[in-house]
């Protein structure tokens, strides 16, 4: 595990799933890979196949027809795997927590496959990419305290 | 007839709602396109009735981030037609230069995606970069670079200050400078002549046929435009003073979708110009206090054609119906009209030519006669669209170049 801890932190690829959300914080991971921020300064990849990723990034609500589907995503992807939950409607369900359509946030949707799975969130509507690659230092952090730890 | 049909989607978009495409192909060659929607249902309309008048255009905004004015454009214009008043006239310019930021970076986000479909990452990373200058105004003159939160019944929430506003000129300088230069490498590119003219063409008839509405009718001479021929706020004056005018092409093809969006960027500038050239002092809000009852409606021209917004109200403090239409209902059926007779690598284009949710086309199963099943991803549908281009290039003459080779 500390192995693969270790080797996680080093250059992190993100697939990127897109549950319901309005776009907007799908727009503002692109413009990661962008000239302004290029996060593949550090490593960071956008990746096509879950098979390849280190980390989830998820956004949007989590409906019920998505619900399986990000479950699915989950498990089939090389643990150890940190989930991003980016944006208040991944994060708490935002305005929709209320809609007859949703299917708990991504936390809990993820926690019900896998309780002790690592999920970072990273708030606002759409949050900032700062905020994104701040969230991304953080679980850096995080994963070195679990090595330690080990 | 041996027939393949092909599903794209619905899971996994990389940019908008998620919609499912079944294509079924003869060899290369597409013969009927199907369409489903309704992946991304989040229940906006029914959660529009259970909240209050001020809160529905923060809800509205979140229907998509792209359009996050348009929507509450057309929701409040229905608001005021239910109340019967006007924006007070700071406000009424206040209005389109939001909405008109938010149409150019809409179109450069468009420019780079359909750049990178083809292979040419160039143009993506230069389109999103200058997008960012855009995002920089708007950051400046509303607070938030996306999700501005400045429409409200009767005005807006925010002021611009003189600062923001010299910013955001002399970035509209900049933008116009990067526009004009996109028009030259883009357009009169033979390679692009070659890969975008006579692809995906919709007819006139076929775009009057189907209700096809903005950027994917115009290209095909059909003259209409929201902000002009239904003008409210400043739209209409700055129209009459012959500031900007709605772009409209003859030839339909994927070529002319990308030439109107690339102009209309440059008259959304001028626009921009002449509003805060012009902007009166005063106050933004009129202070609507309550909605009386009845019904209105509003409709406003966002990047992607007509929003058009329904409201009822009985008197309460929320609204009893709520109903919304954006303008990709009204352009995805044109994929019947556009996909047949083209090959599986324009369909990538085809389809981004109007502007929707390509990227659902993460997961491709192929599914022949036998049985035999065959998985295509996004990538494998850009590397058949980006192979296309390098045999267009060879054949000119010009060396190939493949963004895949280092990656892979
Ligand atoms: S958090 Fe906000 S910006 Fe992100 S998907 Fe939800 S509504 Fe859109």
């Amino acid at each position: 595990m500390s192995l693969g801890l270790s080797g996680l932190k080093k250059s992190i690829w993100v697939y990127h799933v897109a549950c319901s959300p309005c776009n907007n914080c799908d727009i503002e991971i692109l413009d990661l890979l962008t000239p302004r921020f290029d996060v593949e300064r550090f490593g960071i990849v956008l990746v096509g196949s879950v098979r390849h990723a280190d980390a989830l990034l998820v956004t949007g609500m989590v409906n019920r027809q998505v619900k399986p589907r990000l479950q699915e995503l989950y498990l089939q992807a090389a643990k150890p795997c940190v989930v991003f939950a980016i944006g208040s409607c991944a994060v708490s369900g935002n305005f929709f927590r209320r809609s007859y359509n949703m299917a708990g946030p991504v936390d809990r949707a993820i926690k019900e496959v896998d309780p002790n799975a690592i999920i970072v969130y990273v708030p606002g509507c759409p949050p900032k990419p700062e905020a994104m690659i701040s969230g991304v230092v953080k679980a850096i952090g995080f994963l070195d305290n679990l090595k330690a730890k080990k | 007839m041996k027939e393949t049909i092909i599903p794209i989607g619905p899971f996994h978009p990389l940019l908008e709602e998620p919609e499912l495409f079944t294509l079924k192909v003869d060899g290369d060659t597409v013969i009927d396109v199907d369409v489903r929607i309704g992946w991304n249902h989040r229940g906006i309309e029914k959660l529009s009735q259970g909240l209050t008048w001020d809160q529905v255009p923060f809800l509205i905004e979140r229907i998509c981030g792209i359009c996050s004015t348009s929507h509450p454009y057309a929701c409040v214009l229905a608001m005021e037609e239910i109340c019967d008043i006007e924006a007070p006239p700071r406000a009424q310019y206040i209005r389109p230069v939001v909405a008109e930021l938010e149409r150019i970076h809409s179109h450069l986000l468009w420019l780079g995606l359909a750049g990178h479909f083809i292979g040419y990452n160039t143009v993506f990373m230069w389109a999103w970069k200058y997008r960012e200058l855009t995002l920089d105004s708007l950051e400046q003159l509303t607070g938030n670079r996306n999700h501005y939160a400045m429409f409200k019944a009767g005005g807006v929430r925010r002021d611009f200050s003189q600062k923001a506003m010299d910013f955001t000129m002399k970035a509209m300088d900049e933008t116009e400078k990067a526009t004009k230069m996109f028009l030259g490498a883009v357009l009169d590119d033979p390679v692009m002549h070659k890969r975008l003219k006579g692809v995906g063409v919709l007819t006139y008839e076929d775009a009057i046929q189907y209700s096809a509405v903005g950027p994917t009718s115009r290209p095909s001479g059909v003259d209409h435009d929201a902000r002009r021929d239904d003008p409210f706020d400043a739209y209409g004056i700055s129209h009459d003073k012959g500031v900007w005018k709605a772009i409209v092409l003859q030839d339909g093809d994927v070529f002319a979708k990308a030439a109107c969006r690339i102009l209309e960027i440059l008259e959304s500038i001028k626009i921009i110009r002449w509003c805060i050239e012009n902007i009166p002092d005063g106050e933004i809000d009129a202070g609507v206090k309550e909605i009386p009852a009845g019904e209105g409606c509003g409709h406003y021209e966002a990047p992607r054609g007509e929003v058009f917004h329904y409201m009822r109200s009985d008197g309460s403090n929320f609204p009893i119906r709520h109903k919304v239409r954006a303008p990709t209902y009204n352009n995805l059926p044109t994929y019947k009209a556009t996909c047949p007779g083209a090959h599986i690598a324009d369909v990538a284009l085809i389809t981004a030519s109007i502007d929707p949710c390509y990227c659902c086309t993460e997961r491709v199963g192929v599914v022949d006669k036998l049985g035999t099943k065959h998985i295509l991803t996004q990538d494998d549908l850009t590397k058949l669209s980006v192979k296309k281009t390098n045999e267009i290039r060879r054949k000119l003459g010009k060396t190939t170049y493949d963004p895949y080779a280092k990656m892979i």
